[in-house]
Parts: structure tokens; sequence; C-alpha cells
């Protein structure tokens, strides 16, 4: 039998009116995952949370796929950082994502490390933590682990399954293994594979990670520090990938931090020098760097064109979900251009399919910000959603 | 819900008749579909599994927000991603002047849907011919209201030039209406001539001379 273990938290006033339920669900080691690499996990863990409600008829699961650096906690308050949730603009009651109607689960990713098995879990076989002994894990491996937690929370279809980033490439892998299980996929900021510009940055995070001497080829758990420099750094050059020249240009310019000079030495000068240490040291402290590692070569390895015969349309061939692809003009991470590959290979099949590209010059982060073109254009696609599935709408509450 | 008329502005005539046209459930392309209007229209009357293309991002992002289904993109370089016979009808609503390639586009449109509906501004109204022929000018109407030099139309043509188009494509016109601008409509079958010298617009439907593949 899977262990389960499900609590209510109520510490925070915040978090009460969104239904918040943190849970674990343990699957035990006969019944493994069978990973994209031909090797086995198990037993395994999932930790999640939920807002809201099921209905009785468990039509109303909003799925919420998070991004690299995410967690489970998308509409409520961090218990280690303390930040409101990530998406708790768009996730709540009477946000577009609406708690009130829907019932929403967001689960830590399979090799994260926020309560979900992963790199820096305990190994049953060593009974210390994995570390590089973990197995390599795909998008496709991620989704696997998501799709037995539907199963085990007794949810055949879902309503939508959405996600940025990286959660759009766990949006993309649901709505082509899973078909009949997802009604409406919404695909956001994301693209169906992985470019050769994306690894090379991710290959420079991990470089840094490896190249700090407590990283201890993986082993830094036993050795009692954390690769914290590399990691920090790592994070740095990735944030920069999530911003836009511009952006980085209105927000800092060459202002310099706290100092009328330059002082002529390496300190932190300008202002801008100062954030991203600043989003480096942070970074680390809610982080595993191992988890780091496996979560980039995931992405690295996400092609969900070569996954189907090299022909991405077979991916979705047969498809009946509704699906709302999401691209921002200053992506240059995942620019609109890959979003319109997603949307030819669902034309390509006569999908139902709906593409937006919002103007924005918040760059890849824009998917994370309160824009309010992106928000009516999620909220209009969940409205028409859930008429077509005969869920209340927001003119019948009227 | 969805039946309940999203309709933002007066509904065209075109539209009207097009709508007529377009048989209860069935599956509709609207190629430049705008703001949606056609689309909602054919929602609501037709219970139509209704997509559109649309090239303005401010229209598609408009229109998905009313819960339409709508992809930004271009007549002249999307068209050809979509398998053959995907749709009932593939519909372009007076948006075939603006194309760069509209032989291309109505090629492509035959090809997506078993049925073409095609709307567009007739040029040999007689109000644009005096236009040429007294005054030496290029016409400016309520249709056509933008100076040449700042007009999106680069590809008009008269209904006698569109008819022979369909011949040239080996396409059966199966219903073809020209109306006048209060909406009166001119059955096309009494005379070619009237009609392009009296029609302000006209809609077209269309199929391809090859029986089309019931699915």
């Amino acid at each position: 039998m899977m262990a389960i273990n499900s609590s209510a938290h109520h510490d925070d006033i915040a978090d009460i009116g969104v239904g918040l339920n943190q849970a674990t669900v343990a699957f035990p080691a006969d019944e493994p995952l069978h990973l994209d690499s031909g090797k086995t996990l198990g037993p395994f863990t999932i930790a999640y949370n939920t807002y809201g409600s099921l209905n009785a008829a468990k039509t109303n699961a909003i799925l919420i796929c998070h991004a690299l650096t995410g967690d489970q906690h998308v509409a409520n308050r961090h218990p280690l950082t303390e930040k409101v949730g990530w998406w708790s603009e768009l996730v709540g009651p009477g946000k577009p994502i609406d708690t009130d109607r829907y019932f929403v689960i967001c689960p830590n990713i399979l090799g994260g490390c926020l309560g979900s098995t992963g790199p820096a879990s305990i190994n049953p076989e060593t009974g210390a933590p994995y570390g590089l002994k973990f197995p390599v894990i795909t998008i496709g491996d991620m989704v696997a682990a998501q799709h037995r937690l539907i199963d085990h929370l007794g949810i055949y279809q879902l309503f939508a399954v959405l996600g940025g980033s990286m959660g759009g490439m766990q949006v993309l892998e649901w709505a082509s293994r899973y078909k009949d299980r997802v009604f409406a996929a919404l695909p956001i900021a994301t693209a169906a594979w992985h470019s050769s510009q994306n690894i090379a940055f991710h290959e420079v995070g991990r470089q840094a990670v490896m190249a700090d001497p407590n990283w201890q080829r993986g082993d830094y758990h036993a050795h009692g520090v954390v690769p914290r420099n590399g990691l920090a750094v790592a994070r740095m050059a990735a944030h920069i990938t999530y911003l836009s020249e511009d952006a980085l240009h209105e927000k800092f310019g060459r202002n310099l931090q706290n100092r009328s000079d330059l002082t002529f030495t390496f300190d932190a000068d300008f202002q801008v020098e100062s954030y991203l240490r600043h989003q480096g040291s942070t970074f680390v402290d809610r982080f595993d760097p191992n988890s780091y590692l496996y979560i980039t070569r995931a992405m690295d390895y996400f092609d969900l064109a070569a996954e189907n015969g090299d022909v991405l349309a077979n991916a979705f061939r047969g498809t009946r979900t509704r699906f709302c692809v999401v691209s921002f003009t200053s992506d240059w991470l995942y620019p609109t251009r890959e979003s319109r590959e997603i949307v030819q290979a669902l034309n390509a099949v006569a999908a139902n399919v709906s593409f937006v590209e919002i103007e924005s010059n918040a760059g890849h982060d824009a998917f994370l910000l309160d824009e309010p073109e992106f928000f009516a254009t999620i909220r209009g696609f969940i409205e028409s959603c859930a008429a077509k599935r005969g869920l209340p709408t927001l003119d019948q509450e009227d | 819900m969805l039946d309940k008329p999203k309709t933002l502005h007066a509904t065209r005539v075109d539209h009207l008749l097009i709508a007529e046209m377009v048989a209860p459930g069935s599956r509709v392309l609207d190629v430049g579909c705008g703001d949606g209007e056609l689309l909602q229209l054919l929602a609501d009357t037709k219970a139509v599994d209704a997509r559109g293309v649309e090239l303005s991002r401010e229209r598609v992002n408009a229109c998905v927000a009313r819960g339409l289904s709508v992809i930004q993109g271009d007549a002249d370089e999307d068209l050809a991603d979509y398998p053959d016979q995907a749709f009932d009808y593939a519909i372009l609503s007076l948006t075939i002047q603006a194309t760069l390639r509209p032989r291309e586009v109505l090629e492509n449109l035959l090809r997506i849907g078993r049925r073409a509906i095609v709307s567009f501004p007739n040029f040999g109204h007689w109000r644009i011919r005096t236009d040429l022929l007294l005054w030496g000018r290029m016409p400016s109407t309520p249709n056509l209201p933008e100076p040449w030099y700042a007009s999106p139309d680069s590809h008009l043509c008269t209904i006698r030039d569109f008819v022979e188009l369909c011949e040239h494509l080996d396409t059966v016109v199966e219903e073809a209406v020209a109306f006048n601008s209060s909406g009166r409509r001119l059955p096309i079958e009494r005379s070619l001539s009237l009609q392009n010298l009296f029609g302000e617009k006209a809609v077209f439907k269309l199929r391809h001379r090859a029986p089309t593949r019931d699915i």
C-alpha cells in the first residue's frame, strides 16, 4: 500500500482562502517507475499541494507543472523563503485559475528537492543520499510520476494541464503520452525541444557547480559541505537568460549600488551585480545542487519530435485536447518561433489550438508576471473550455 | 455559456450570408477572422466547431480572451500547415483582396476545406467604374475608404474576375450571392454582368471539381 501523509496547513491566513492541502504519496519498491533510460526507480515519493475541492464527478482538476527552479508552492506562502506563491497572481479564489471552482494540483517534480524523490533523497540501498547514484531522468519520467499521482487521486481526465518553461514541456508530454486524460493543455513560454543555445547555457551552469571543490563529485552530503559558490554562479548566469536586455536596462541601467563612485575593485559596484549576487545566494538556500544538475539534464534531453519518429505532429495525432499556446515577444530563451513550431504541428493534425503572443519586455520571466493580456487570454480560454466540459462558468455564477 | 451571443458589433451582411451557407455542427476555419465576429456568430447560431487565423496580434488575443480558438498567423504563409479536407468549410471573408498571393490562398482554402466560402468587395461596381471613367481617380467608397497608397488591399478584383479564377482552378461555384450597400441580395444566376455592375460585395461557396472525400 502507498503511504499517504496529508495535513491541512493553516499557519498563514493568506493560505486559508485557497483551500491549501500539502501532502505526499509514497509509491513502494514493488511499484517502481520505469524510466526512459531503461532503469527503474523505486520506491519513490511525490510531494504535492492541492487547492480547492475536487467535485463529485472528478472533472474539475487542474494540474500545474512547475519550471526548473519552481516547486509545489504555486499559490501559498513558501515555507522556506516565506514569499508568496510563484503563480499566486494567476491561481487563487476568483483568479483566472479559480480555486473556488477548480481542484488545483501542483506536484514537486521527480528529481526535485522539496519532498519528491531526487538526488538528495536517501538511497534505500545505501542509507545515504543518492548523489550521482540517482538515475538520469527525463521530462517524460517526471510526467509518468505525475500520472501515477493522478491515478492515486482517482482522477481520470484532468480538466487542464498548464505550465511555463519546463512546466510547458511537461504539458506537451502529458498531451502527447496521455491524450484522453487531458481535456485542455496550456504550454506557455516553452518549446517542443531544447535548443542548442539553451543546452549551452545549462552546461555552463552545470560546469559551475561541478567546478566547485565542495561538490565532491556529487557526494557533498557525506563531507558536510555544499557547493554554494558553484550553484550561485549557475543561478546568476541562468537568471540573465530569464530577463531581457530592455528589462535589465530599465531596472538597473548603469546605476551604482549604494555608492557615488566606482571603487576600482571587484566589489559589486553596479546594481545589476548586486542583484545577481543576491539571486545567487538566496537560491542556494532553497535548492539542492545535484537536483539542479539532474533537472537541467532532463530539459536538455527533451525532444518531443525525436520521441515521435522525428515528426512533431506525430506526438499529437488523434488528439482531442484543446490547446492554448502562449509566447512572449521579448522571450529569447523560448522565442515565439519555437511556440509556432508547436502550433504548426498541431495544425498538421487539425487539432483545436489557440495561439497568442503576448507583448512584454520582461523576457522569459514574463510568464510569472501579472501581464493583463496574458491573464485575460488564460481566463478566456479556461472559461470556454469549462463551458465545453459542462463545468460552471463565471457567467452562470453571476 | 457559449450560447449567449457575445457579438461586439452590428453583424455584417456578408457574415449573415456566410452563416446561411454553413451547415449546423460543422467544422469551420475562418482565415482572417478579425475580432472573431463571424466565428462567434457561427458558434452561437450554428453550433460549429469554430477555428480562426488572424494576422493582428491584438485581435488574436482578444479572440482567445473571448473563448474562441484562434491562432496568430498569415493566410499567405500558414495555410500550408493544414492537412487536406481538415474542415467542412474554409472561410475567407473580405480578406482575399489583402493577401499577397490570392490564387495560392484560394487553392489552399479549397484543399483544406471540403467547401470554401469567400466574400470580397466587387471592384466592378458601377460607382467604382464611374470614379475611374469620369474623374480618372482611384475610387474611394465606404468599402474601400483608404487612398491607394495606404490601402491594405493589394489584389482587388471584380465578380467577373473571380468567376474566371474559379474556372481556371477547376472549381465548382455552388452558390454565389452579390449584395448592395443596404444588404439586399442580388441572385447572380440572373445576369453576371448586372451583378458585376450593381453588387458591392459578393459571397461565393465553392468546391473543387474533384469529388470531395467523405470521411
